[in-house]
């Protein structure tokens, strides 16, 4: 049930448990570890599929189903892995009243994405409709991975798409 | 410590690192060291100035010239000018601090000449990364006077006697509530919590608080342990601020290795620690309840009250939570007493308020003002007024839990009590402007899908209620509202508020409300004419080219994605309504201003 949602096969290698077994270790006494470790376990392989689930499941001893509870209660967890350029376009209200929407609705245009997905089907982009990201100086704005746009319209869309589309 | 004969502070807030004062500070270093000053010259980041709009902003003392806008390009003039030969770089100085032969002082300039600070006081002011520079300004200077000269009733007599009352939005007296958790018995462990889960779109008073002075916080919670007699706390904040995340752990870091946080604090029997929680995205987990589930590792859903936090709280422990501005405020009320604290803002709001500026204002950013200052003094004098001549329509107070506060109004006196009244709330402290632009009816739209989208969904009421909240204000902006569902938006708001279980569902219909009641007028616009004054509503909007303005230069026509646009050159162009998407493509390539929506 919980591997049909699932688009893209999972492929985690060893070093990557060994790092995610060393988090669980270290948080094992702590009171209400499961959060932190989620969002290492996160860091380390980039999204929360069934399978790291079940690692953590297992090895923090807490159920599957409260460790899937948890991960889709949480906008920030994620069962699906992002692209490779991860677009965010802040939906906070200063963003908001400037414009940002139709920013985001001309991103998805441009690149093709279907209502109800979130990611071109190349797994190259993913966006996400963020919340405040507290740059409300320079709305409204976007950030492409760890770079940050702002003062936008909607004119600057193609420039910044043209520099990841090569 | 080496003698500096010139200090660079550069912003390294959020909002200035957006715009890129990190490759600022890299030039800096890269400059200076060119020139052989590296020895002579001290660049420091700082946490928040405030005026995140001219961001990145740099100020170089003993001069104390302020420097807005500053790239990459500028700093070698800076550089060779300023520190090298003495002669200030007038052209990248922010325009207000320019005066004839000399520069004006930044506490004259209109943004800052209103402001108080408090919560703020040495953001900007210090490195936040180094404890000295905090100590050095009387830090831990509180909790050593709490710790060695003051019983803990003593302490909270102070904070009760000073009125502060809590930042966090809901403006419960601090003073009562830390009594609350001292009465509580201590069975094992009691627990001093901070409230840094900062979700209101579009506020940031927090965020910059920690990044710009998180010893303060630090202090504060210590001081608050002792008064309530509490060893550990927790620190809950929003994994989407990395800056303040990484600054708060070097200063705790710190404030162990000085022997300030730990065991035995200042040779007393006090000892306290203190961990970071991060959050993972959940608004409603910035309700006290359901916050501290989450720092369980649960699902953040809220719980009923009673029991208080202060009775049954983390843990099922006694709990004292409050906000990060609300501490902020503490070690200033120790060190300079009660009365003083007293002296400051309204009748029933003492002391200051942070507000984070943002939308149609000129000067966006962080300000800190007395309780009691007008609506119209921040965003006339302070934020600098709107830009592009346009005409003030409304200010956001409050998030998703306040309302919206129309023309009329901008002479009122802001406090807890005066915004309740109004219709809108004080909240975290986002303030947020809209102009003529912006409908008013798609603002309330956008607050009720924010809490659509957030509701935890375990109380039926903000669950379904809002939802259907929604789909109402969606019917009403594609035109197809009555009259009839204006009251029963209206009927429905009322009911959540009084059955939801917690704070986020019972203020959620808030932002509807008040626009009712404040511009109705737009409602009915929508719903009677089945027009969009401002012209934001798609569905209720047409384009049309003025035939006496349009030239015939085809521009319009070229840029249509729908190919709705016809005509021959040189004669008026028609659009066809039909294949119109309204993108507004054409409207921002005419250079004559005749395309109108209407």
């Amino acid at each position: 049930m919980l591997n049909a949602q699932q688009t893209v096969a999972f492929n985690g290698t060893k070093e990557q448990e060994a790092k995610l077994m060393e988090v669980i270790n270290r948080y094992k006494d702590t009171k209400g570890a499961l959060i932190p470790v989620l969002h290492e376990a996160q860091g380390i392989y980039g999204y929360l599929p069934v399978e790291v689930q079940a690692i953590i499941s297992k090895n923090l001893n807490v159920t599957m189903a409260e460790i899937y509870g948890v991960v889709t209660f949480y906008t920030q967890f994620t069962t699906e892995p992002k692209g490779k350029y991860h677009i965010g376009v802040c939906l906070g209200t200063a963003c908001y009243v400037k414009g940002s929407g139709a920013i985001l609705d001309k991103i998805r245009e441009k690149l093709g994405m279907p209502e109800g997905s979130n990611s071109t089907p190349d797994g190259k982009f993913s966006i996400e409709a963020t919340r405040c990201i507290g740059a409300c100086g320079l709305a409204p704005v976007l950030t492409v991975n760890d770079e940050v746009y702002g003062k936008l319209t909607v004119d600057d869309v193609d420039k910044i798409l043209a520099k990841y589309s090569e | 410590m080496d003698f500096a004969r010139s200090t660079v502070l550069v912003c390294g807030g959020t909002g200035c690192t957006s715009s890129g004062s990190q490759k600022v500070i890299k030039e800096f270093e890269t400059q200076l060291a060119a020139k052989g000053l590296e020895k002579e010259v001290k660049i420091v980041q700082t946490g928040c100035f405030g005026l995140c709009a001219l961001g990145p902003v740099v100020i170089v003392y003993p001069e104390g010239a302020f420097y807005s806008m500053v790239q990459p390009e500028d700093v070698e003039e800076i550089v060779s000018e300023h520190l090298l030969k003495g002669r200030i770089v007038t052209r990248l100085l922010y325009d207000e601090t320019v005066q004839e032969d000399s520069i004006k002082s930044l506490n004259e300039t209109n943004f800052y000449k209103k402001q108080m600070r408090i919560a703020l006081r040495n953001c900007g002011v210090i490195d936040p990364e180094n404890i000295d520079e905090y100590i050095a300004l009387d830090g831990y200077k509180a909790l050593g006077k709490a710790l060695t000269e003051m019983t803990p009733e003593q302490v909270i007599d102070v904070i009760k006697d000073s009125g502060l009352r809590g930042r966090g939005g809901g403006g419960f007296p601090t003073g009562i509530k830390w009594m609350l958790a001292a009465k509580s018995p201590n069975v094992i462990g009691k627990y001093v919590c901070c409230n840094a889960d900062e979700g209101d779109p579009g506020a940031f008073m927090d965020r910059s608080v920690l990044e710009g002075d998180p010893h303060a916080v630090i202090e504060a919670m210590a001081i608050a342990a002792y008064a309530i007699n509490a060893e550990q706390g927790y620190i809950y904040i929003r994994a989407e601020y990395p800056i303040a995340v990484k600054r708060l752990q070097i200063a705790i870091d710190q404030a162990r290795e000085y022997g300030l946080l730990g065991k035995n604090i200042f040779g007393t029997d006090f000892s306290f620690d203190l961990d970071i929680r991060l959050g993972a995205g959940a608004f409603v987990c910035g309700e006290e309840t359901a916050l501290m589930t989450s720092i369980e590792g649960m699902r953040g859903e809220p719980r009923p009250r009673p029991p208080f936090p202060a009775v049954k709280g983390l843990w099922e422990k006694p709990t004292l939570l409050n906000n990060v501005e609300t501490y902020a405020n503490i070690p200033q009320i120790i060190l300079n007493g009660a009365e003083w604290f007293q002296g400051i803002g309204t009748e029933k709001s003492k002391g200051t308020k942070v507000f984070a500026l943002g939308g149609k204002i000129n000067n966006t950013g962080l300000v800190e003002v007395p309780m009691g200052t007008t609506l119209r003094e921040i965003v006339e004098e302070i934020g600098g007024g709107i830009p592009n001549g346009k005409k003030f329509k409304a200010a956001q107070t409050g998030g998703p839990s306040g309302g919206c506060i129309p023309a009329s109004l901008l002479d009122v006196a802001i406090d807890y009590d005066s915004l309740i009244q109004i219709g809108s709330m004080m909240g975290s402290g986002g303030l947020i402007v809209m102009d003529e632009d912006n409908c008013m009816v798609d603002i309330a739209k956008f607050f009720l899908e924010f809490t659509v989208d957030e509701s935890c969904g375990k109380c039926t009421p903000c669950r379904i209620g809002t939802k259907r909240m929604l789909e109402i204000l969606e019917k009403i902006t594609q035109g197809k509202g009555t009259l009839e569902d204006l009251d029963k938006l209206e009927s429905l708001a009322y009911n959540i508020k009084e059955s939801a279980l917690c704070g986020l569902g019972q203020t959620a219909p808030n932002p509807v409300l008040s626009t009712l009641r404040y511009f109705r007028d737009e409602y009915e616009a929508h719903v009677v004419d089945k027009k969009c004054p401002a012209g934001v509503c798609k569905a209720l909007v047409s384009y049309s080219i003025v035939a006496d303005k349009c030239k015939g230069c085809s521009l319009c026509a070229r840029q249509c994605p729908a190919n709705a646009i016809t005509g021959e050159i040189k004669s008026p162009f028609t659009i066809d309504q039909d294949k119109c998407i309204k993108c507004g493509a054409c409207i921002e390539k005419c250079k004559f201003n005749a395309i109108i929506v209407q």
